[in-house]
C-alpha cells in the first residue's frame, strides 16, 4: 500500500495542468499557423530578394554610323546606415577601403543626414580590382553593397548639348510616371530627355533567395517568375560628328551656333552653340563641381543656344519680306525703290541704309541688302489697299512669316526649344493703341530688328526652306528608332509656306548674287554655288553677325545658319564658318585654310 | 521471486515507442534545419544531424545499460550519484570553458563535450525520490521540506554561477513532485501569484496594482473570510505582497542581468524593435506562421534553409517543424508530449515503490519545464531561455541525460513486480 494514498488524487491536478498548457500552445500555434497570414508573407520577404534588372540604355549613332556615345558599368560602393548597426567594425573597413577614421564619419554623417534607410553613394566608380576584393569581404560589413551602374561615356568630346544627360531622377518626376523607382536614372536633358522612352528600354525583375546573411542563395524556382530587362532602342540620328566637331571648333571661344538641315528631310547636320563642353565632364567623379562650375560660367555653356537662343535677325529677315511681298502682288522683280542713305520715318529719323547704287529692284536689293527698299515693301504690304487698315494687313503679313515656322517653336526633337518672337497686331495695339500704329511704327521688323527674333535653329530653317523653294520638314536630330528602316514618323511630314513657289526662285537669285558680289562675296568659291544672306543685328552691345546659306544653288544637300555673338559684321564672321561648313560638308576638305585659321584662333569670349 | 526471461520483458512499450518517436522527428527535423547542400548524407558527421546520429547510438548503448543493471542499483547509489553530480558541478566552475558567458560545458576536445548540468537534473531527481521516497519521510514536516529545498538549491545554485539562468529554472519544476507528495497546494499557488504579481508590475502601473491587490483584499476579507480570523497574519501577507509589489523594479533593476531583462522586455512586448534584442523571437513566430496547415514540406522551409533563426537545430528546432510540417505536424508533436507526459503519470501512478513514483514524477516535472519553456519561446508564450526540446533539439548532453532520465523509469517500472 502506498504510504501517502490521500494524495493520490493530486496527480488529476497535474494531468490538469500539463493538459491545459498544451491546449494553450495548440491554440496559439493555431492563431500563428492558420489566422494570422502575415507570418507567410514576412517569411517570403525574408527570403526573397527582387532584383531589378535594369536594361543597357540605348546608343546614339551619327548618319556614318559612328557611334557618339558608348555604355560603361561602373560599380559604386552604397550604404544605408541604419543597417550597420552598433558593432560595425569601423576600423577594419577603414582598412579595407582604405580611408581614414574622419573621412569616414563625416561621408556616413553625411549619408545619415539624406537618409538613414535609403542607399546612399558611399565611393563610385570603383577601380575593377578594388571591386573582387571588396564584394568577397562586404558581407562582414552590414549595411554596405556595391551596385553596378550603367554611366554613358563619350568616344568624341563633343556634341553635349545635344546628346544631353541623365542623372537620378528627382521626386518630383517621380510623380509623373510609375515606370521609375528612386534612384532610378532619367533623361535630364537633349536626346537623352526627348528619347527617354526609347532609350531606357523595359526594367526587368529577378527573383533570387537569400539566407539571413543576405547571400544569394540562387534564383527562385530556377527564374521561372523572372522578368527579362528589355534593352534600350538605339538611335540613328542625321548628325555627322566630323561636321559637327568642325562648327564646334570653329566657334571655339566665340558665344554663338551654327544650325547646319538637310534640306530634302529636315535632318540636322549639326548643331552647335558655343561656347560647348565635353560631354564626359558630366559624368564620373568630379560631376558635380563640373556641373556647378559649367552652370556659373557667365557664357551659359548649358544653355543651348541654337535651340533656345533668340536673336533678331536683322538683314537675314530680307527674304521673308520679299517673298511676302512678292505673294501680295505688291511686288515684282522690276520694280525699284531708291535709297537715300536710308528709310526717312517722317519725324527727322530714318533707318540708316549703308552706300550702294540705287534706285535698285529685288536681285540687287538683297545683294546689296538695302535697308530702303525692305522698308518700302514691308510697309506696302501691310498698307495694301485691300485690307481694310494697318492691322489687318499686318495679321495677314503675320500670318506669311508664322507659315516659315516662326513664332513658335518648330517641334524639333530636342527639349526646351524656343519658338523665338514675332509680334502680334494686339502686342502694338497696346503700345501705341488700337489703330494708332501704320506701317511706320513698326517698320523696323522690315530689316529684322525691333521685336521680331529667331532662334538659330529657325534661321537655319527659313534657309532651308528657301533651298526647297517654299516647304520644309520639321527639323529632327533622329532618322530612326531601334534600327535604320523604323523611320521617325513624326517628322516625314512635308510642310509648305503661304508663298507660291515660284517666287523663290528670284529671291534665290538675289541669295546667289549676295555670295557672287555682294555683301558675302569674300566667302565665294569656285567650286560650289552658295546662295546666302548676310545679316548684322544691332543690339545693345556690339552687333551680332548673323548668316544664312544653302548650297548647291541646285539640289541643295546643306541649309545653314551661323551666329556669332557681338562680333560685328554678317559677312566677318558668320559668312566664313556657314561657308567653311559648306565646303567640309560637300567636299569633306576645306582648301581654304587661311580661312578656317583665322576663324578658329578668333578669340572673341574676352570681349564681352 | 520471478526473475524476468530478459532485459526486454514487461518494459512500457508506449513509452518506448513515444520515445523513438521523438528521436526520429527531432533526428528529420535537425537535418532540414542544418542542411547543408554539399554534405547531404544524413550520417555525415562533419554535419549536425550526423552527430545527432551518433549520439542515438550512444543513447541507445546506455538504454541496454540501464536495462541490464539491477533496478536497485539508482536508489541504491542515489546519494552518491548526488554527490558525484554536485562534485563536477563545483569542477565545471572552474575548468569549464566559457562559452557566450556561460561556465557550463567541459571540453574533453574541440567537438566533444559534455554539460555537467544535463547529470545534475538527473541526479537530482535520484536523490529527491530517494529521500521523499523513504519510509517515515513526511512532506508535512518542516524538516523534510527544508531538506528536500537543499537537495534542489544546491545544484540550482551552482548552476546560476555558471550562468545558465534558464536550466536553474527547470529545478522549479520539482514543486510538481513535492505537490504530489504532499506539499500545501497554497505553494503552488503562491508561486504562481507571484509570477503573475512580477509580470503585472513590470507591464502596468505599481500604484494600479497596489489598488487591485487592496480591492481583492478588501472582498476577500468582508465577503469570504467571514470569520475574520488570523486577522494579524492576513495583514502580514497583504503588506507583504505590497512590499513585493515595490521590490518587482529593484529585482529586476539590479538582480537581473541586461540580456535577461531583455528576454523579459521581448517578450512582455515592452520592446518590439525586431532587429536586434527580438529578433529570435520574432523570426521564430514568422517560421512557425509561415508553414500553415500543411507546412511547406520536407527541406522547403525557407525560414530553416537560410538559416533566419539562429541556433535553430537546436533551441529553435521547434521553429523547422512548425515551418515544414505546419500546424498538423506542430499539433501533433504537441499532443505526442501531453501524451508522453500523461503516460509518465500513469505509469508512476501504478509503482508500488515511492521511491519509481517520485522519480516519475521528477521526470515528468522536468520533460514538462523544458517542453512549455521550449515551445513557449518559440511561439511568443514564454521569454527566451535556452533550454531544449527533450528528445528532439539537437545536443549530446541533453540527448543522452533524457534517455537516461527516461529509461531509468521504464526500467523501475518493467521491475516493478520484483519490489515487495
Amino acid at each position: 500500500m502506498p504510504a501517502n494514498k490521500s494524495f493520490t488524487s493530486r496527480r488529476y491536478v497535474i494531468n490538469t495542468i500539463f493538459v491545459v498548457i498544451a491546449l494553450v500552445f495548440i491554440i496559439r500555434i493555431f492563431f500563428l499557423q492558420i489566422i494570422e497570414v502575415s507570418n507567410k508573407s514576412s517569411a517570403d520577404n525574408n527570403v526573397f530578394r527582387y532584383i531589378t534588372e535594369f536594361p543597357a540604355r540605348g546608343l546614339v549613332y551619327d548618319r556614318n554610323g559612328k557611334p557618339l556615345l558608348f555604355n560603361e558599368v561602373t560599380y559604386d560602393l552604397m550604404v544605408i546606415p541604419h543597417q550597420m548597426g552598433k558593432n560595425f567594425d569601423t576600423l577594419g573597413f577603414c582598412k579595407l577601403i582604405d580611408t581614414d577614421i574622419v573621412t569616414f564619419r563625416k561621408k556616413i554623417k553625411t549619408a545619415t543626414t539624406y537618409s538613414n534607410f535609403l542607399p546612399t553613394i558611399y565611393d563610385e566608380k570603383i577601380p575593377k580590382e578594388q571591386y573582387g576584393m571588396l564584394q568577397e569581404r562586404l558581407s562582414e560589413y552590414p549595411g554596405f553593397y556595391i551596385q553596378a551602374r550603367t554611366i554613358r561615356n563619350y568616344p568624341q568630346p563633343y556634341c553635349a548639348q545635344i546628346l544631353g544627360y541623365i542623372g537620378e531622377i528627382t521626386p518630383d518626376m517621380l510623380e509623373d510616371d510609375e515606370y521609375y523607382k528612386p534612384g532610378d536614372y532619367i533623361g535630364i536633358s537633349g536626346l537623352e530627355k526627348s528619347y527617354e522612352k526609347e532609350l531606357r528600354g523595359k526594367k526587368g525583375a529577378r527573383i533570387i533567395m537569400v539566407d539571413v546573411h543576405n547571400r544569394d542563395m540562387g534564383s527562385y524556382m530556377k527564374g521561372k517568375f523572372d522578368v527579362e530587362a528589355k534593352a534600350g532602342q538605339d538611335l540613328y540620328t542625321y548628325l555627322d560628328i566630323e561636321l559637327q566637331e568642325y562648327a564646334e571648333k570653329l566657334l571655339a571661344n566665340k558665344r554663338g551656333s551654327v544650325v547646319a538641315i538637310d534640306p530634302n528631310t529636315g535632318g540636322i547636320l549639326a548643331i552647335a552653340s558655343s561656347p560647348a563642353y565635353d560631354p564626359n565632364l558630366l559624368v564620373g567623379r568630379d560631376r558635380t563641381k563640373n556641373y556647378f562650375e559649367l552652370l556659373s560660367d557667365k557664357n551659359l555653356p548649358l544653355f543651348n543656344r541654337a535651340l533656345s537662343g533668340r536673336y533678331p535677325p536683322g538683314s537675314t529677315f530680307k527674304p521673308i519680306v520679299g517673298l511676302i511681298g512678292l505673294q501680295e502682288g505688291v511686288l515684282n522683280t522690276t520694280i525699284t525703290y531708291p535709297c537715300y542713305g536710308g528709310f526717312p520715318l517722317g519725324n527727322g529719323k530714318m533707318i540708316k541704309c549703308h552706300s550702294h547704287p540705287s534706285p535698285l529692284a529685288l536681285l540687287g536689293a538683297i545683294q546689296t541688302s538695302c535697308n530702303a527698299y525692305f522698308c518700302k515693301v514691308l510697309k506696302t504690304t501691310i498698307e495694301n489697299n485691300h485690307y481694310p487698315n494697318t492691322e489687318a494687313g499686318f495679321d495677314a503679313w503675320r500670318d506669311y512669316v508664322l507659315s516659315f515656322g516662326l513664332g513658335n517653336p518648330l517641334g524639333v526633337d530636342l527639349p526646351s526649344e524656343s519658338g523665338g518672337n514675332i509680334p502680334t497686331s494686339n502686342y502694338y495695339n497696346k503700345s501705341f493703341g488700337k489703330g494708332h500704329w501704320r506701317a511706320l511704327s513698326v517698320i523696323s521688323i522690315a530689316i529684322g530688328q525691333g521685336e521680331i527674333q529667331l532662334t538659330p535653329l529657325q534661321l537655319a530653317n527659313v534657309a532651308a526652306i528657301i533651298a526647297n523653294r517654299g516647304y520644309f520638314f520639321t527639323p529632327h536630330i533622329v532618322k530612326a528608332i531601334g534600327s535604320l528602316d523604323n523611320l521617325n514618323k513624326k517628322y516625314l511630314i512635308k510642310k509648305y509656306t503661304k508663298v507660291n513657289p515660284e517666287f523663290f526662285n528670284y529671291i534665290i537669285q538675289g541669295m546667289y548674287g549676295v555670295v557672287e558680289g555682294g555683301t558675302a562675296h569674300n566667302i565665294k568659291m569656285n567650286n560650289i554655288q552658295v546662295c546666302g544672306k548676310t545679316g548684322t543685328v544691332q543690339n545693345a552691345g556690339k552687333n551680332h553677325s548673323v548668316f544664312i546659306a544653302f548650297a548647291p544653288k541646285d539640289n541643295p544637300q546643306i541649309a545653314i545658319a551661323a551666329v556669332v555673338e557681338n562680333s560685328g559684321f554678317g559677312a566677318t564672321w558668320a559668312a566664313p564658318i556657314a561657308s567653311l561648313m559648306i565646303e567640309k560638308y560637300l567636299t569633306h576638305k576645306v582648301e581654304r585654310l587661311d580661312m578656317e585659321k583665322d576663324i578658329m584662333d578668333s578669340k572673341l569670349i574676352n570681349n564681352y | 521471486m520471478r526473475q524476468p526471461k530478459n532485459i526486454f520483458s514487461n518494459l512500457d512499450w508506449p513509452l518506448v515507442g513515444m520515445y523513438v518517436f521523438f528521436i526520429l522527428v527531432g533526428w528529420i527535423n535537425i537535418y532540414a534545419a542544418a542542411y547543408n547542400e554539399e554534405h547531404k548524407n544524413v550520417f555525415d558527421f562533419s554535419q549536425e544531424y550526423g552527430k545527432q546520429f551518433m549520439w542515438i547510438a550512444i543513447s541507445i548503448v546506455l538504454i541496454l545499460l540501464v536495462l541490464i543493471l539491477d533496478a536497485k542499483f539508482f536508489s541504491t547509489f542515489a546519494y552518491y550519484i548526488y554527490i558525484i553530480a554536485i562534485a563536477v558541478l563545483i569542477v565545471t566552475l572552474f575548468i569549464g570553458s566559457d562559452v557566450n558567458g556561460s561556465r557550463s560545458w567541459i571540453y574533453f576536445s574541440d567537438s566533444v563535450r559534455f554539460q555537467p548540468l544535463e547529470l545534475a537534473k538527473f541526479a537530482t531527481n535520484l536523490v529527491l525520490a530517494k529521500f521523499l521516497g523513504d519510509i517515515g519521510v513526511r512532506m508535512q514536516d518542516i524538516s523534510t521540506r527544508l531538506k528536500a529545498f537543499v537537495f534542489i538549491a544546491i545544484p540550482a545554485v551552482l548552476i546560476l554561477f555558471q550562468n545558465e539562468t534558464g536550466s536553474m529554472l527547470v529545478f522549479a519544476s520539482f514543486i510538481f513532485v513535492m505537490y504530489r507528495e504532499g506539499l500545501s497546494g497554497n505553494i503552488l499557488i503562491l508561486g504562481f501569484a507571484l509570477i503573475v504579481l512580477f509580470i503585472f508590475t513590470l507591464l502596468i502601473d505599481k500604484l494600479i496594482v497596489v489598488g487591485f491587490i487592496t480591492l481583492a483584499a478588501i472582498v476577500f476579507f468582508f465577503l469570504i473570510n467571514r470569520s475574520r480570523k488570523n486577522i494579524l497574519l492576513y495583514l502580514f501577507i497583504y503588506f507583504l505582497t505590497i512590499g513585493f509589489v515595490f521590490s518587482v523594479n529593484g529585482i529586476y533593476e539590479n538582480v537581473l542581468q541586461t540580456h535577461q531583462k531583455k528576454r523579459i522586455d521581448v517578450f512582455l512586448g515592452k520592446v518590439t524593435d525586431i532587429k536586434d534584442k527580438g529578433y529570435n523571437v520574432n523570426q521564430s513566430k514568422i517560421a512557425i506562421g509561415s508553414g500553415g496547415l500543411f507546412g511547406k514540406g520536407f527541406l522547403n522551409g525557407t525560414q530553416t534553409k537560410y538559416k533566419f533563426v539562429p541556433e535553430q537545430y537546436s533551441d529553435f528546432i521547434f521553429c523547422t517543424i512548425g515551418e515544414e510540417w505546419g500546424f498538423v505536424g506542430s499539433g501533433i508533436v504537441v499532443v505526442m508530449y501531453v501524451l508522453l507526459l500523461l503516460r509518465i503519470l500513469f505509469v508512476a501512478e501504478r509503482q508500488r515503490s515511492s521511491f519509481s513514483r517520485i522519480y516519475g514524477y521528477g521526470l515528468a516535472s522536468i520533460i514538462f519545464f523544458h517542453v512549455m519553456i521550449n515551445i513557449g519561446m518559440t511561439i511568443g508564450l514564454a521569454p527566451v531561455v535556452g533550454i531544449p526540446l527533450p528528445f528532439v533539439s539537437y545536443g549530446g548532453s541533453s540527448m543522452l541525460s533524457f534517455t537516461v532520465l527516461l529509461f531509468v523509469f521504464i526500467k523501475q517500472d518493467a521491475n516493478r513486480m520484483q519490489v515487495l
